[in-house]
């Protein structure tokens, strides 16, 4: 009998809006040492299904309407709440998907790691503090943090992300999970220390025998650690089985889409770029920051700036599509706003159309507005909640002068029709939109004033697979259609080489490597590029294994630390 | 009852509207309909307001009709709601005071309002150097205390109804600015703003169109406490001698009465506390109600 073994669990949230069916008749099981995925798009129930496993939903609206989960032969659904803190605390542990709020940001990652093992509901097994201590190092230094005592006493803030998830996942094993539940633990980060995640997860649970169930909506990210993988899809499972047999071998429709939506292969359109004088010429751009939390350590009087963009030349030709590469930190956001003259620039001259745009003051600024726009990453913030999407896309027509109050609303109509929204949820707020919508009316809004030059700063990293595939479908043919010019910014390698005429990677604020997109692939000239290549996960379970075992013999933790300081030395 | 005949004529306008998309108003209007409790407070709010207009009309007695021989009575067929020490009527001092408590809450709180988001708005937007110069100033007038500023006011201008006014909304507006500045500038990082930016849009509108809706939740639930509170601050300033003079009454004034002959004569405390009590549960009512049809995040029901 396997570790844990779930049957036909049956989970409804009860809202307002009637019955949610979120989790329907789901059934799998997982054994000591075995990884099973789950994969599925938002929405599907995937997280839903784990959460219930903890009795971690709100109830109500949630309510579990029937099932079995036996762990151990104990079904989990029907236990009662001090034997569920029992196998909260010493079987199951579980990792979230966002390490920036899942750690306290009041309490030291020391203390958090050792409060399982100091106030175990199992009085036997809590221990004294000191052990506690010299336990809770240990472990920091198995996920690969470097001089964990000095680091035990740090608080949150001073980790990067990727070393707050290695925490979150020391903090799991602390009391030797039989197993361990991932919440898209590396959804939130980048995509190389992705690759370290991923790697020590798999590591962990061969040394340790422990089952995993590892959650995402990625199956690249699967491909490679998983045994079994379970594809659910509005709360009900479409598909399980082997990894190679989904992967290579599946009679399902809707993994078939899935594995058809990771952007692969380079880009099929043919590039329109028109070699005339370039649309946009930056020059030796700088953008420094005032670094406020040194000035106010006591630093000294000398003043110290975060160099955000350090000396960035670049142009792009009418009707290109430039892509922008470059890790968090990588001050790639901050150069697609220096451009647009939304962040302040400390040297360097942008010229739009051969007009110097950088230093003029807003009101000077407000014609050559229209003419360049932004696509935001995130299309919960980027849009107005108390506007509707009428107002949204009426506001840029009615300022620029695009259209009068008697055509505004065909304008608008239109402008819906052009990035595929139905005509009908005009009067809608953003929040009745889904997030692959909502990134539709930025998008309408971006193009409404009809401009040249769109920088899209992560468009669809927010989004899930099959509705980044189509955001990205709809940006090219929006490109196509209006002939715009696009700096496309992402961290994600697959989106950019879909997308891209040409490639830049950046770091640290400077440009390493410019080049043709496949030209770059093939041929990658710096170290950093290459690294950067490699860590991308492959939709491949077989060349997945063979890359990860590869890269498991460099040592984890020279590039965590290095990782580390160069996070530390921006921030 | 009022809001019967009133929901007729506007749901043939909601049909128009649907057809050319709708504002933020127009759809808070729909749901504050909608929502019976805040419908019930508005409506008690608007019959206070009424009654009050109407007093000098509709009052039995007049306000400063003293019956000395009769003196303190309990409530009774004559006096609805008894007399107080000099024989006058509870019910006509109540509706005169409501003339006057009503006046001071809504237009001392519209001052506060008015210039504490405008002000909270343009320290946060702009932030910097202007957002500190702004804000130690609403400091300093935070530290200046009270009642020597009242008595600097009296010095200086004597005896004015106006007076009340400008002192109650100088107090009152600091907090609403405070607050406000806080969540502008939460929102002024937030992408949608910058979206605006980019667009072109001036600072103004910005503010007008992108900032203020969504600060409103806190403000109208500030607002909404900030009413009470002055109608009491009002029968402080009274006592002090900045505002209404006796025989004139407000709320505040003859529930500070009330209490100290509370032991004696309870009715004189009891029914000016009602009236007040009244009036806060609607306002509240009415607050969250306007909050909630506000924000359209809140399901559509």
């Amino acid at each position: 009998m396997a570790l844990l073994e779930v049957n036909g669990l049956k989970v409804h949230f009860h809202t307002r809006d009637g019955l949610v069916k979120a989790v329907d008749d789901v059934s799998f099981s997982v054994d000591c040492g075995e990884t099973l995925a789950i994969v599925g798009e938002s929405g599907s129930g995937k997280s839903v299904t784990c959460y219930s496993l903890l009795d971690l939903l709100p109830k109500p609206p949630a309510k579990i309407e029937g099932g079995t989960a036996l762990f151990d032969g104990v079904d989990l659904l029907s236990c009662d709440a001090k034997q569920m803190r029992s196998f909260r605390s010493n079987d199951i542990a579980m990792i979230f998907q966002d390490p920036m709020t899942s750690l306290n940001p009041f309490i030291t990652i020391g203390e958090q790691l050792i409060e399982p093992l100091i106030y175990n509901p199992d009085k036997t097994r809590s221990q004294s503090r000191d052990n506690a201590r010299l336990r809770a190092i240990e472990l920091l230094d198995e996920v690969g943090i470097i001089n964990p005592e000095a680091r035990f006493d740090c608080y949150p803030h001073e980790f990067s992300g990727g070393m707050r998830q290695r925490v979150m996942i020391a903090m799991a094993l602390i009391n030797e999970p039989r197993l361990l539940i991932c919440d898209e633990p590396t959804t939130a980060l980048d995509v190389t220390i992705q690759a370290q995640i991923l790697e020590l997860i798999s590591q962990l649970q061969q040394k340790r025998n422990m089952a995993v169930i590892f959650i995402s909506h990625d199956l690249g990210v699967v491909a490679g650690i998983a045994d079994k993988v379970m594809v659910m899809c509005d709360g009900t499972v479409r598909e399980t089985g082997d990894t190679d047999t989904i992967f290579y071998n599946t009679a399902n429709d809707y993994t078939k889409k899935l594995l058809a939506a990771i952007p692969e292969g380079a880009k099929t359109l043919l590039s329109r770029v028109q070699p005339e004088a370039p649309i946009i010429e930056v020059k030796n751009l700088k953008t420094y920051f005032r670094d406020y939390s040194k000035a106010l350590a006591g630093a000294g009087s000398a003043k110290r700036f975060i160099k955000a963009v350090d000396g960035v030349s670049l142009h792009i030709q009418r009707g290109e599509i430039l892509g922008l590469v470059g890790e968090s930190g990588s001050g790639k956001s901050t150069l697609g706003r220096s451009i647009l003259q939304l962040a302040p620039i400390t040297e360097g001259s942008v010229h739009f159309c051969g007009t110097q745009i950088s230093g003029l003051n807003p009101r000077q600024l407000v014609p050559w507005r229209r003419k360049m726009q932004m696509i935001f990453q995130d299309p919960y913030a980027s849009l107005n909640p108390r506007m509707t999407v009428y107002q949204t896309l009426a506001e840029p027509l009615l300022y620029h002068g695009l259209a009068t109050s008697a055509n505004i609303d065909k304008q608008v109509r239109l402008l819906m029709d052009d990035v595929g929204l139905a005509r009908a949820s005009m009067r809608k707020y953003p929040h009745e939109f889904s997030g692959g919508q909502r990134q539709r009316i930025a998008i309408g809004r971006a193009i409404a004033t009809k401009p040249e030059l769109i920088i899209a700063d992560e468009p669809v990293s927010a989004l899930d697979v099959t509705i980044q595939a189509q955001i990205l479908d709809l940006i090219l043919d929006l490109v196509e259609r209006h002939n715009l010019t696009m700096l496309f910014i992402s961290h994600d390698l697959s989106v950019v080489r879909y997308i891209s005429d040409r490639v830049m990677v950046m770091n640290k604020g400077v440009i390493l490597e410019t080049g043709d997109t496949e030209t770059l692939w093939a041929n990658p000239q710096q170290q950093y590029t290459r690294h950067l290549l490699e860590s991308i996960p492959l939709a491949d379970p077989k060349s997945e294994r063979q890359r990860l075992a590869r890269s498991a013999l460099s040592k984890v933790g020279m590039q965590g630390e290095d990782l580390e300081q160069r996070f530390r030395a921006e921030i | 009852m009022n809001s019967i005949p009133e929901s007729r004529p506007q749901a043939g306008q909601e049909q128009e509207q649907e057809e050319r998309g709708s504002s933020l108003w127009h759809d808070a209007w729909i749901k504050l309909r909608k929502n019976r409790l805040a419908i019930c407070g508005l409506v008690i709010l608007l019959l206070l307001c009424l009654v009050s207009l109407l007093t000098p009309w509709i009052a039995p007695y007049g306000y400063e009709e003293q019956n000395l021989l009769l003196g303190a009575s309990a409530p009774s067929a004559q006096h609805w709601l008894g007399t107080d020490i000099f024989g006058r009527d509870m019910l006509t001092r109540i509706m005169y005071g409501g003339r006057v408590s009503l006046t001071v809450g809504l237009i001392a709180t519209a001052v506060a309002l008015i210039i504490g988001v405008l002000w909270g708005a343009t320290a946060g937007f702009i932030g910097g150097r202007v957002d500190a110069v702004m804000m130690r100033l609403v400091d300093i007038l935070y530290a200046l205390p009270f009642m020597i500023f009242i008595v600097l006011l009296m010095v200086v201008f004597g005896r004015n109804i106006f007076l009340l006014f400008f002192a109650i909304g100088a107090v009152e507006w600091l907090t609403m600015a405070r607050i406000v500045r806080g969540q502008v500038m939460n929102l002024r990082k937030q992408e949608f703003v910058e979206a605006a930016y980019s667009l072109g849009l001036s600072q103004w509108t910005i503010i007008r169109r992108h900032i203020i809706p969504n600060t409103l939740g806190p403000v109208i639930v500030y607002t909404t406490l900030t009413i009470p509170s002055v109608m009491l601050l009002e029968a402080f300033l009274s006592f002090l001698g900045l505002g209404i003079q006796p025989p004139q009454s407000s709320w505040g004034l003859l529930i500070s009465y009330g209490v100290e002959t509370m032991e004696e004569f309870p009715w004189l405390l009891i029914f000016p506390g009602l009236t007040l009590s009244l009036t806060l549960f609607a306002l509240n009512f009415l607050g969250d109600g306007l909050r909630d049809a506000l924000d359209p995040r809140t399901s559509k029901d």
